[in-house]
């Protein structure tokens, strides 16, 4: 459904996403990681044909992006970082007017807005301005919109950025009903947990460069499945291993406090750069 | 039924509009009836110029100038502020809405705040006793004159990289001409080379045509091609801006 080929884009002598390859499948919730300004919201900007390719091309189902940007942007939906809705017309007037920009009919625009806003639990609020809207209500509504005209592949740039757990877990419940629509997500993301909880296969970008991709348990496993954490000189020292046994017999061998868990993907970020993602 | 692109684009603009009906109002009247009190009756009661009464004689410059403005301003600053601020006009550049959709709905809804404000001056006009007879060639070049200003604003809102350049662009080029174009004195008045370099403002076109109309003459053909020429390069302009945005 998408796919890239060296893709990247030079902002004068920055480079902010570096020959990028990717290809994500039908169905497939794919996983953009990484810290802030690793490229992920460029290659999102290049696909949904935002920002001009500067290198390399890309194909969003088989139409190429820099040639055939109106076809491609009749099958996307796109959900940007910024939230940019439209604050001074309400809810339901804002999936109406996505829904016009779409050519779709009234009856449809009708039927369609009140099932997503059931659908992102806003049917309450449907005649509220936006700008009366909490972020998350606003986060929610901007994905509404994004599928309004049933889109097959979703573009989500950090769905989720800001917002308290409880809402961040509704919200993956609704992009997990998606994937069970057969709709093709592109998310990306900075937080571990959620790259972990959602995404069938994650790529992991830093300075614009493809790092890592795999499936999360693909990843981790690659690291080491165990991590042994135990404090330091100078912070906490963190040692990976594959089985169980071992992870226990390095513990037991060590005289301060020590924690056996399972490895995350801050910790493959963390043994593939040395760095950690957040802040 | 779906509508076409140009038409969703404009009925949004319409829709802040019928949001807010009175500060619409308010800010299509303020300036153009500031204008009228102090140009009309201030400083131009008793006055005569070129043969009529003065009121008489500003009455289209000041129709002229209102028109400009508020289709200028009405698409300029609002595509300005939606291209940096609310970043809104993104959800329409990842629509299937082409730019010249976009520019062509957004000059129409610049042609209806345009015309609205100087049709609101018209009428006030009428129960001014002045004098002045509007007929529908008048309301053609008056739409003409909202197209050549909306596109401008098109052109001047997409090319615009912060607010400043906006301000900017209005004190350097639109105000110049909103005071130079011949909308308060005849510009033959102007000693060379001045009274011809007025001639390239297309404001100047749009006070001369407007006022040869009101005196029962007719519309000079060089400023109607002057105009139709400007409304067709700033369009054009503008569209391409869209079309070549890199945000
Ligand atoms: N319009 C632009 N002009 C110049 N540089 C830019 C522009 N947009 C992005 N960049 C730079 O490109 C790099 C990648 O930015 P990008 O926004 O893609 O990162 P990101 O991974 O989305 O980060 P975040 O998690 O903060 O959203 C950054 O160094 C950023 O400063
Ligand atoms: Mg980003």
């Amino acid at each position: 459904m998408i796919r890239t080929e060296d893709l990247t884009k030079r902002f004068g002598q920055l480079t902010a996403v570096d020959r990028l390859k990717l290809s994500i499948g039908h169905g497939e919730i794919f996983g953009l990681l990484g810290p802030n300004g690793a490229g992920k919201t460029t290659t999102i900007r290049m696909l949904t044909t935002l920002a001009k390719i500067t290198a390399g091309r890309a194909w969003v189902r088989g139409h190429d992006v820099a040639k055939a940007p109106l076809a491609v942007k009749r099958v996307i939906g796109v959900a940007p970082q910024g939230l940019n809705l439209e604050i001074e017309l309400t809810a339901v007037e804002n999936l109406d007017y996505h829904g016009r920009l779409h050519g779709m009919p009234r009856h449809e625009r009708r039927a369609r807005a009140s099932e997503l806003l059931v659908f992102v639990d806003l049917s309450g609020k449907k005649d509220v301005p936006v700008d009366q809207f909490s972020g998350g209500m606003k986060r929610r509504l901007l994905i509404a919109r994004a599928l309004m005209h049933r889109p097959q592949i979703l573009f989500l740039d950090e769905p989720t950025v800001g917002l308290d757990p409880q809402i961040r877990r509704k919200i993956w419940g609704l992009i997990q009903a998606l994937k069970s629509q057969g709709v093709t997500v592109l998310l990306t993301t900075h937080y571990i947990e959620e790259a972990e909880a959602l995404c069938d296969r994650v790529g992991i970008l830093r300075k614009g460069r493809l790092i890592a991709l795999d499936a999360p348990a693909g990843l981790m496993e690659n690291v080491g499945k165990y991590a042994v954490e135990a404090e330091g000189q100078n912070g906490m020292d963190i040692r990976f291993f594959k089985e169980r046994a071992e992870a226990v017999s390095y513990a037991g061998g060590i005289r301060r406090d020590v924690t056996i868990r399972k490895t995350n993907l801050e910790d493959v970020f963390l043994s593939l750069t040395g760095e950690k993602i957040g802040e | 039924m779906s509508p076409p692109g140009f038409y969703t684009i404009f009925w949004r603009e319409m829709l802040s509009v019928r949001k807010k009906p009175l500060k619409f109002l308010a800010g299509s009247l303020i300036m153009p009836v500031l204008y009228l009190i102090t140009f009309g009756w201030g400083l131009g009661r008793g006055m005569r110029v070129q043969g009529l009464d003065y009121l008489l004689f500003v009455l289209p410059g000041i129709i002229a100038l209102s028109a400009m403005n508020n289709s200028f301003s009405g698409v300029a600053v609002t595509l300005n502020i939606s291209k940096l601020y609310y970043r809104t006009i993104e959800e329409i550049l990842v629509s299937p809405v082409g730019p010249w959709s976009i520019a062509l709905g957004r000059v129409l809804a610049g042609c209806f705040k345009g015309l609205f404000s100087a049709g609101m001056l018209m009428l006030i006009s009428l129960f001014l006793d002045a004098g002045v007879r509007y007929s529908v060639p008048f309301l053609l070049v008056l739409f003409l004159t909202c197209l050549v200003f909306a596109s401008l604003g098109v052109l001047a809102g997409m090319l615009a990289r912060s607010h400043e350049d906006m301000t900017n662009f209005t004190s350097f080029i639109v105000l110049p001409m909103a005071f130079l174009s011949g909308t308060f004195f005849p510009p033959e008045q102007m000693p060379e080379p001045f009274a011809s370099l007025i001639m390239i403002y297309p404001l100047t076109h749009a006070a001369v045509s407007l006022r040869s109309l009101t005196a029962g003459a007719g519309v000079p053909l060089i400023s109607l091609t002057v105009m139709v020429a400007y409304a067709g390069l700033f369009f054009y302009l503008g569209g391409r801006a869209i079309k070549t945005m890199e945000l």
